[in-house]
């Protein structure tokens, strides 16, 4: 347990129904909770259970729809990041943001620089300064070492001096030890304790639940943006946990397609793609839907990327209908008849500033609707218009430039994209995250109907509801790994749950 | 995949239209019209200007609008080119250079028997197709090193682009040692002479306008610079591809530079200079976006000659050509200032 608690910890944040919508969902619906200085508070939930948004929240970066957070006792009103550290509240981003290039003394004092008469800065006053603070951090590391040569695990300590240099009372760390060896986790705890008995309250985001029992005083479970429970570790089991955060009604909002596999598609044998992901292996049947469960950070989409060769694995085998393939770019995928659709619309899949036409026709144009190299405009509209019409794409024609067009109508086009391909094997990564709820019901229905007629569909999703819903079979990830592969009827949000956290 | 045999439901849309008259109109005019008015206004204030202070007229006079096209043939072609990169989401500064580059390269193989000393005695009075092709060649191989560069070693294409550009100055020099290569063939000189010039700039363009919006090429190419992330995920060759459009924009180099130096009947080392900024501006003008995905050649061609009017108008109104470098810069400024407010007015109406 982290440090000797004052036997009345004083309340240091407190959250006071705090709502926030973003289009289309409900981030945060009504949750309060409070932490105590000198304590670590540990925050648990499926992924999109609200967490992230929450700690956003308190760092500044959103600002609530409804209720208020007091600090010590006082409202508290951020309207940027800036405030919310001059309020001593800092946030450790999954993704650091450190300046590589500059040194570790450099990145903890960005913009307040110890500067003599001149405004000329005064190395030796930075750099011994933050050796100050390291040691207090008991961290070995040479202030002028540029950030670019450290370690994961090293820039986190330089993030946390960082942190402890603007004077923080309170900080928030997200999955910090995602990228951590057990060695530097346990450093990180003792540093954690360290801070915690200076009187700094910790809020603690993670997925592992041993870490749990471990490192925090108190431990919050969020669902579906709603606070379930605030309680102590010790009074909780790991099964308790698990059942919080799943445990939800189930709608029956899925279609679903009847189990009707036909023979083998796509087999991975022992792909492996270190650190991504080890030795996996499964087989994706005809007519059958594959769900991949996992936390993110799991590997999966990364999974999908190398069966479509984008980023091949390292090694392993990828066996289409039981003929070993190379698949080391996606037009060897598409050859094959695999299609990808990416998780991240705007990154990988639109062309935001082409039309949908443009949209849809694009990869079908690498080896059809072409003669001699003229595009057969004729015909490759006329397909695409059929589809959009069968997609129920909502767009005013097909001139539309994508972006202005919702999420879930370009997820459809996107889905077009590679129908219009007739794929033997689709890989969907999360097909329907940011899509509202109509949309949602309708990609599930296409989804359905295309395993009908015979394709092979990869369904990776964080969505519980559409994993058990969807799926036949249900292979869950963690940390890189293949953890079970579940039929349908064995499979249940805890069992899920329970592989993918481990 | 099926399509039908689904009950409609009430909310069903209208099966989307492939660009009816109406939508057309609701989304405006192309948007060549806007750069279209600005070449038609500025001719208009040339023309209205020349009747209040030289006394005759711009536009009536066949053979300035000849030479004012004329003019810009060269950078039109380069043009042509250089659309095609910034869609790609490039930038090609080496033009200049490799249009120097060619036109020696072209020259020294175009040389007359009346050549003093010819830079290769045994080649003189070769068949056009000779310095032709060769000319061609060279400038297709600059492209060529800058597509390998920027598709290999992912460094970015303003430096690769940049890298060619000082050395193939630099190669043009020593290729004769700084002499300037003359005496050349009266065939070779033909292809720079009357409006040859300019019909092979329309050709140019008409070719590639076919390519960019009728063919695969052309829908790769967008696609590339709308978002070479997602083009890759779509199955297209994103290396493979922008080495071919680098490769067609250092070939179109090639040609712009035997056009230079058949024009001057001779190659010099110091041709082409800062023709690479003309041909950009060209199509930046003409609507051209250098984060790329967006541009036509039609706007480029409107560009160009918008750059030649600015040019010959100055000339008659016998204004320094300091002013009209100065009022270029504004043009160009200003061209890309009214393009952004155009496409946030876009995306703004949703």
């Amino acid at each position: 347990m982290a440090g000797p608690a004052p036997a009345a910890p004083q309340c240091l944040l407190e959250v006071r129904h705090v709502s926030k919508a973003f289009p289309g969902v409900v981030a945060l619906d009504d949750v309060s909770l409070s932490l105590k200085a000198g304590t670590v508070h540990a925050l648990m939930g499926e992924n999109g259970a609200g967490k992230s948004t929450l700690m956003k929240i308190i760092a500044g970066i959103y600002r609530p729809d409804e209720g208020e957070l007091r600090l010590r006792g006082r409202a508290l009103q951020l309207r940027s990041p800036m405030e919310a550290l001059h309020n001593g509240i800092a946030m450790i981003h999954q993704e650091l943001n450190l300046m590589p290039s500059m040194s570790v003394a450099e990145n903890v004092w960005i913009g307040r620089e110890p500067l003599n008469a001149c405004g000329i800065i005064r190395h030796r006053e930075l750099n011994a300064r933050t050796q100050a603070l390291l040691e207090r951090l008991q961290i070995d590391l040479d202030p002028r070492t540029p950030v670019r040569a450290l370690s994961v695990a090293a820039r986190q300590m330089v993030e946390i001096a960082k942190a402890l240099s603007r004077q923080s009372q309170l900080l928030i760390m997200d999955e910090p030890t995602s990228a951590l060896t057990d060695k530097e986790a346990q450093h990180l705890f003792t540093v954690i304790r360290e801070l915690t008995a200076q009187g700094t309250g910790v809020f603690y985001i993670t997925h592992r639940m041993d870490e749990l029992f471990e490192i925090a005083d108190e431990v919050s479970v969020l669902r579906d943006g709603r606070h379930i429970a605030t309680d102590r570790p010790d009074n909780l089991s790991r099964d308790a946990i698990i059942r919080m955060m799943v445990g939800r009604e189930l709608a029956r909002l899925f279609p679903c397609a009847p189990a009707n596999p036909g023979p083998v598609a796509l087999s991975a044998r022992a792909l492996n793609l270190p650190p991504k992901f080890h030795d996996v292996s499964f087989d994706l049947h005809a007519g059958e839907i594959l769900g991949v469960a996992g936390l993110i950070g799991a590997g999966r989409s990364q999974l999908a990327e190398a069966l479509f060769g984008l980023t091949p694995a390292s090694s392993g085998q990828i066996l289409i209908e039981g003929c070993e393939v190379r698949v080391d770019c996606p037009g060897a995928a598409m050859a094959r008849g695999v299609a990808l659709v990416t998780e991240d619309r705007k990154e990988s899949g639109c062309f935001l500033g082409l039309s949908v036409l443009e949209n849809l026709e694009i990869s079908v144009l690498t080896r059809e609707f072409v003669r001699l190299g003229f595009v057969r405009k004729g015909a490759l509209t006329r397909a695409c218009a059929a589809i959009s019409h069968s997609l129920r794409v909502k767009t005013p024609d097909l001139h539309e430039r994508m972006e202005n067009l919702s999420g879930g109508n370009q997820q459809k086009v996107l889905l077009g994209r590679w129908l219009l391909m007739q794929p033997k094997i689709l890989i969907l990564d999360e097909p329907t995250r940011g899509v509202d709820v109509g949309a949602k019901a309708e990609i599930h229905e296409l989804i359905s109907r295309l395993v009908a007629q015979g394709a092979a569909v990869l369904m990776i999703s964080s969505e519980m509801p559409e994993i058990l819903g969807m799926s036949h079979r249900i292979m869950v990830m963690h940390e890189g790994r293949v953890t079970g592969i579940l039929a349908r009827a064995e499979a249940d949000q805890v069992k899920i749950m329970n592989l993918a956290a481990r | 995949m099926s399509t039908g045999q689904r009950e409609p439901m009430s909310e069903a849309p209208a099966p989307p239209s492939v660009g009816s008259a109406a939508s057309a109109r609701a989304r405006g005019l192309p948007s060549e019209a806007s750069i279209l008015m600005v070449l038609v206004g500025l001719a208009l204030t040339f023309e209205l200007l020349g009747w209040i202070f030289v006394g005759q007229s711009f536009l009536f006079n066949a053979q300035r609008l000849v030479v004012m096209i004329l003019q810009v043939s060269v950078i039109g072609i380069i043009a042509v080119g250089v659309t095609q990169v910034i869609i790609s989401g490039g930038i090609d500064l080496s033009s200049g250079s490799v249009v120097a580059l060619t036109a020696m390269v072209a020259a020294s193989l175009a040389q007359s028997s009346d050549a003093v000393r010819a830079v290769y005695p045994a080649l003189i009075d070769l068949p056009l197709i000779v310095p032709l092709a060769a000319g061609l060649a060279v400038g297709a191989l600059a492209g060529l090193l800058n597509g390998t560069l920027i598709a290999w070693t992912s460094i970015p294409p303003f430096i690769a682009t940049l890298g060619v550009m000082v050395s193939a100055r630099g190669i043009a020099k020593w290729y004769t040692r700084g002499q300037p290569v003359s005496m050349l063939t009266d065939s070779y000189a033909d292809i720079g002479g009357g409006v040859v010039p300019v019909v092979i700039f329309l050709a140019t363009a008409l070719v590639f306008h076919v390519a960019l919006r009728y063919t695969r090429y052309g829908k790769f190419t967008y696609a590339i610079g709308a978002n070479a992330q997602a083009a890759r995920v779509s199955g297209i060759n994103v290396p493979r591809h922008l080495i071919v459009v680098y490769t067609i924009a250092g070939g179109l180099s090639g040609l712009a530079g035997i056009v230079t130096s058949a024009r001057a009947v001779s190659g010099q080392s110091g041709m082409g200079m800062m023709y690479e900024l003309d041909a950009i501006a060209a199509a930046v003008i003409g609507g051209a976006s250098l984060s790329g995905g967006v541009g036509r050649i039609t706007g480029t061609v409107i560009g160009t000659l918008i750059l030649g009017v600015v040019t010959s108008g100055f000339t008659f109104l016998r204004i320094d050509a300091y002013y009209q470098e100065i009022v270029k810069g504004a043009i160009i400024v200003v061209a890309v200032i009214a393009d952004q407010y155009r496409q946030r007015a876009r995306s703004r109406r949703a």
